[in-house]
């Protein structure tokens, strides 16, 4: 499989593979850290972090741990989040809004009219609070399943299966 | 196993989050391999979630953006901070060197310079006493030209005698006062254990009266020598004598003999 071998490429530290999987992911790890830390400045510099470190730690990934994107995506929470437990992102981050993935998106001007980007315009504008909330915690903040039910106060195998009914309608919309 | 049941769990949706156990992650990825179903609905779910993660990102930078700093790390990374240390350390010895070479270059410099300066001064106090010789020289020579001017002088050429035809000498005479000038030139080096002797003579009876020995005769330079002589000499002649002269002269020795023109 193409993924698997760009991976193995990026693990020997081949620098045109890298930049494909950075091609492939980038945007979807400035979102996710964006989302955390609320500023584009600082969502540009961790992105690059989380890439540069997934770079000099790229023999520490296994396939046996999970997907690629995974992984990334993890570090990348991993760094956002510590970003905002820092001192000097508190002092200047007082009043964090408290807009979900969901409020950004709607928030942004249209200035590329692909259909990826209506469809997920469509999406958001149509799912459902549970929805939002489910997908804003696991995707984007890094719950698990059981931090999530006891914020959401939803019984575990509920957040499981709402998580599963709110990516099929992503599915629907963007695929 | 229920692969639909599995998929419709919501575990894969759990597995792409990142969100499972380490053990639920390694089972899954055996279940993968085993049921190409389950990895492409893993894919789906997947390439779902990139694209909504990537819609919230308002703007992303390209991998040039990156480029730059992994380039730069991997160098750091690789060898740069050994070749920084050395680089340092060379330039330091490099330094260091040049430093001792330039301090021994200067210090070559400066006892050249010295030497040279001390050269200089010798060769000044040569110049200085040469200036002074010749100084000293011309007022000599202007004295001796005084002497050949001076109207009182009696000019007497000395011939040469017998074997010795090719010798000549002159005399000047200052008889106001009492010296005469000898301009002994034409005649050769004394030999070893000998010495020019000049004479004053009276002709009738004839009697040699020494005016002395020329002692330093080889030795100088001009070949004039200036000598008393009080008597009332009517001739002059040249001797050449054992070292330390003879009481009268040695008359198959006499080279030069010239008598005083007392017309003139």
């Amino acid at each position: 499989m193409e993924l698997e071998l760009l991976v193995k490429q990026f693990q020997d530290k081949n620098h045109a593979a890298f930049e494909k999987l950075y091609g492939m992911y980038h945007k979807s790890i400035h979102g996710v850290v964006y989302n955390i830390v609320k500023d584009t400045a600082i969502a540009d510099e961790l992105m690059q972090d989380v890439f540069i470190k997934a770079w000099h730690k790229a023999d520490t990934y296994s396939s046996k741990k999970g997907r690629f994107f995974t992984w990334i995506l993890n570090i990348a929470r991993n760094a956002a989040i510590d970003k905002t437990r820092s001192k000097a992102f508190k002092q200047s981050k007082q009043n964090l809004n408290t807009d979900y993935f969901v409020d950004i998106i709607a928030s942004h001007d249209n200035l590329d009219n692909s259909t990826d980007a209506i469809g997920i315009k469509n999406f958001v504008t149509q799912l459902g609070e549970k929805c939002k909330a489910v997908i804003e915690l696991l995707y984007f903040k890094g719950f698990t399943q059981k931090e999530a039910s006891e914020e959401l106060q939803m019984p575990i195998g509920t957040i499981k299966t709402r998580n599963r009914n709110c990516i099929q309608q992503l599915r629907d919309m963007v695929l | 196993m229920d692969i639909k049941a599995y998929i419709e769990s919501g575990i894969l949706e759990l597995y792409v989050a990142g969100k499972l156990s380490e053990t639920e992650n390694e089972e899954i990825y055996q279940l993968l391999k085993q049921h190409p179903e389950l990895l492409q609905e893993v894919v789906a779910i997947e390439k779902a979630v990139v694209k909504l993660t990537a819609a919230v990102s308002p703007r992303a930078k390209g991998f040039e953006s990156i480029k730059a700093r992994l380039e730069a790390d991997d160098t750091k990374v690789v060898d740069l901070q050994p070749r920084t240390t050395s680089w340092i350390s060379y330039t330091g010895w490099a330094a260091a060197i040049l430093l001792a070479i330039g301090l021994f270059w200067t210090q070559r410099l400066n006892t050249g310079l010295e030497q040279e300066l001390q050269t200089a001064d010798m060769e000044n106090q040569y110049l200085e006493t040469q200036i002074e010789d010749a100084k000293s020289d011309l007022a000599a020579t202007k004295n001796l030209l005084n002497v050949i001017r001076d109207k009182n002088i009696i000019a007497v050429p000395l011939g040469g005698q017998g074997n010795f035809a090719s010798s000549f000498a002159k005399v000047y005479w200052n008889k106001a006062d009492n010296t005469i000038y000898l301009d002994a030139e034409g005649l050769p080096d004394a030999p070893e254990g000998k010495v020019w002797q000049v004479w004053s003579l009276t002709l009738n009876p004839l009697t040699p009266t020494s005016l002395g020995t020329i002692d330093d005769f080889n030795t100088d330079d001009n070949k004039i020598f200036t000598i008393a002589n009080v008597n009332e000499s009517q001739a002059f002649g040249i001797t050449l004598e054992p070292a330390g002269g003879s009481a009268s002269p040695t008359m198959d020795q006499l080279y030069t003999l010239g008598v005083v023109n007392t017309e003139s």
